[in-house]
């Protein structure tokens, strides 16, 4: 286990490694953001001087290199629009991500799951037939139209629940998280469901060939011919089988939940990190534009390790550290 | 005789697939009295599982029991409720499966797995029954069972895991144990060491056994009394020794002949010609006769049930008495 983990944390480090090379270099011949920071009436030699301090006549293995100097002592630079420390910004917007990104995968986990179950059991009858159909609608319905078709019924029409912003917060362990209070909460609702959508398709759709594929297996009958209840049968010896699948590709879903909630909270308005990356493109702010993806690769680094290890809990013929 | 064990009396089971109808067992009778070793024969499809998994009230959709008895201790069993049966299965008679990797678990340790068949059946402490799961494993021949029982199937060789679910079928000290070909997975060592230990244990605990196989050696060395089904009816039955020395019915000749021997080493085996019929489409009469070498026109009719002496039955015009 320890050598597993030794081994994947150097491999993260090369691939952290390899990431901020591409990125940086990539962003580098996206374009020149002096062009689009300084006011067009500049002077050449405002406009020189504007280059020189933003370090940006040097070659660019120099600026490189003192890029890597910096991230290894968790400095990213500072943000060209904000001229703030880039990590500090995108830190600061990292929990309103995650609060949503937890309450979607939260929210696909209790319905695509049991959902998925039944589906799975019924699949001949109208109740999973009709579960099918909705988890194709969510599969297919683009995130953005979702959005606003939720916006329009629920905020414009009914007038049940706000369109955009995160309402008030309260401080959990020093993080502001919103489903605390109750206007946080009519906030989080909307764009919650939204994200959800999409990823409670794939858990009934995954849980549902789970729940087929396993039913017919002879440990089932074996289960059931040594006297078991029904209830045991499928909570136990079918849903651990199932689990294994599910958490798998649902853990590599979270990962991509964060990186790509962007859509979402465009939409809403939220103030999480995908709309941060989102303008930050927009004005080249090339700091901003690094950190976040070297967080956001860190962070499925992370959700990638955290699936291994419980891939080997729950699935007794995995053994991490004997591969290869 | 008391009232036997198990008594089975013109049996249905039948599956509603979209083609058809298929007619997977088609009125049989049989009995199993205490402490006897019942040998079921046959080939692919000719019913024998079916029979098992409908003693067992397990059969699978499309299929369904549509008519006959299933009388266990003389208490009929099909009209049991779904918690009648649950108190059945496991407790008074066990089922052991033919693929032993399949049988068991595979993300559930042997522990859980053998406990929770205690437990569903009796208020024991889970020590209780954990102490019962050592002795089971002892009993069927696993080396320290203390420790082995808290491994994972997969760290369990194959005859090592169908051990592990006889074990399991044993708990709850079953009066009969259905045996679904359990053997043919295996080594044909491994095969023959666990035949001589559910002997052993047959004659120990005075459990009955139905053994349900298509290999006819096996039965010869193993069971009391043989049934050979064909195409969902049993078309033969009685002791072992008669059946198989002397088989009545044409198929069984032809069953017995095929079976390797030294005494004609070099020659090509017999095969009985043709092949089973599709359960849907049924020929009219006796269902073996397009593959008989004895068949006349008198076969488009329903065969009778001959008995005759030592309890033999056969089902044919033209047996060979």
């Amino acid at each position: 286990m320890l050598a597993f983990l030794i081994r994947r944390i150097s491999q993260s480090a090369v691939v952290l490694l390899v990431m901020s090379l591409l990125v940086f270099v990539g962003v580098f011949y996206i374009g020149n953001p002096i062009d689009i920071l300084i006011a067009p009436d500049a002077t050449p030699a405002e406009y020189a001087r504007a280059v020189h301090e933003l370090g940006l006549d040097k070659p660019l293995w120099e600026q490189y290199t003192i890029f890597l100097k910096g991230a290894l002592h968790g400095d990213f630079g500072n943000s060209f629009v904000y001229n703030e420390p880039a990590l500090k910004v995108i830190l600061d917007r990292l929990p309103a991500t995650l609060e949503l990104a937890f309450t979607a995968m939260f929210i696909a986990v209790i319905f695509g799951i049991p959902l998925g179950m039944v589906a799975g059991m019924k699949a001949n009858n109208w109740i999973g037939r009709n579960i099918m159909r909705f988890s194709i609608l969510g599969f297919s319905l683009p995130t953005f139209w979702v959005g606003l078709m939720l916006i329009i019924i629920f905020s414009v029409q009914l007038n049940w629940l706000p369109s955009g912003g995160r309402g008030e917060t309260v401080m959990l362990l020093g993080i502001p998280v919103s489903f605390l209070t109750l206007s946080g909460l009519a906030h989080l609702i909307l764009p919650a469901t939204n994200l959800a959508l999409f990823k409670t398709s794939l858990a009934i759709r995954l849980t549902r060939a789970g729940v087929q594929e396993n039913m017919q297996m002879d440990y089932v009958k074996f289960a059931r011919a040594k006297g078991l209840s029904e209830t045991r049968v499928i909570g136990l010896h079918v849903m651990k089988n199932i689990m294994i699948p599910v958490i798998t590709v649902l853990g590599m879903e979270f990962g991509s939940l964060i990186a790509f909630a962007v859509v979402t909270e465009t939409i809403f308005a939220w103030p999480g990190m995908g709309k941060l990356v989102i303008d930050s493109i927009g004005v080249l702010d090339r700091p901003i534009i690094v950190a976040y993806l070297l967080i956001t690769v860190t962070m499925f680094i992370i959700i990638n390790l955290v699936v291994d290890i419980l891939y080997s809990i729950l699935d007794p013929r995995v053994r991490l550290g004997q591969e290869r | 005789m008391s009232t036997p064990l198990l008594e089975i009396s013109n049996l249905k089971t039948h599956f509603f697939t979209r083609a058809g109808v298929a007619k997977a067992v088609n009125g049989i009778s049989l009995t199993i009295n205490k402490g006897e070793v019942v040998g079921i024969v046959g080939e692919s499809g000719s019913g024998k599982s079916v029979t098992g998994f409908s003693i067992m009230g397990l059969v699978d959709e499309p299929g369904r029991v549509v008519g006959g008895s299933i009388k266990f201790k003389g208490r009929e069993l099909l009209t049991q409720s779904v918690e009648e049966w649950r108190n059945f299965r496991g407790n008074e008679v066990a089922m052991i499966f033919q693929d032993p990797m399949m049988t068991l678990n595979p993300v559930l340790r042997i522990d859980t797995q053998m406990i929770e068949a205690v437990r569903t059946h009796e208020k024991v402490s889970k020590a209780e029954a954990r102490k019962r799961a050592v002795e089971a494993l002892a009993m069927v021949g696993i080396p320290s069972p203390e420790e082995r029982v808290k491994a994972y199937p997969h760290q369990f060789s194959g005859g090592m895991r169908q051990r592990v679910a006889i074990a399991t079928g044993l708990l709850n000290r079953p009066d009969l144990i259905i045996a679904d070909e359990p053997t043919t997975a295996l080594d044909v060592t491994i095969q023959s060491q666990i035949l001589s230990e559910m002997q052993t244990l047959c004659r120990k605990t005075g459990m009955s056994l139905m053994w349900v196989t298509h290999d006819l050696t096996v039965i010869a060395g193993l069971a009391n009394r043989v049934a050979v089904m064909y195409a969902g009816k049993i078309i033969e039955e009685g002791a072992v020794e008669d059946v198989l020395d002397k088989p009545l019915h044409p198929y069984t000749e032809g069953l017995v002949g095929s079976v390797p021997s030294k005494n004609h080493r070099g020659e090509p085996l017999y095969q009985i010609p043709g092949m089973t019929p599709s359960l849907i489409n049924l020929p009219e009469g006796c269902s073996f006769r397009m593959r008989c070498p004895k068949a006349t026109e008198k076969c488009h009719c329903e065969p009778p049930v001959t008995e005759t002496a030592n309890g033999r039955r056969v089902c044919c015009f033209h047996p060979n008495l």
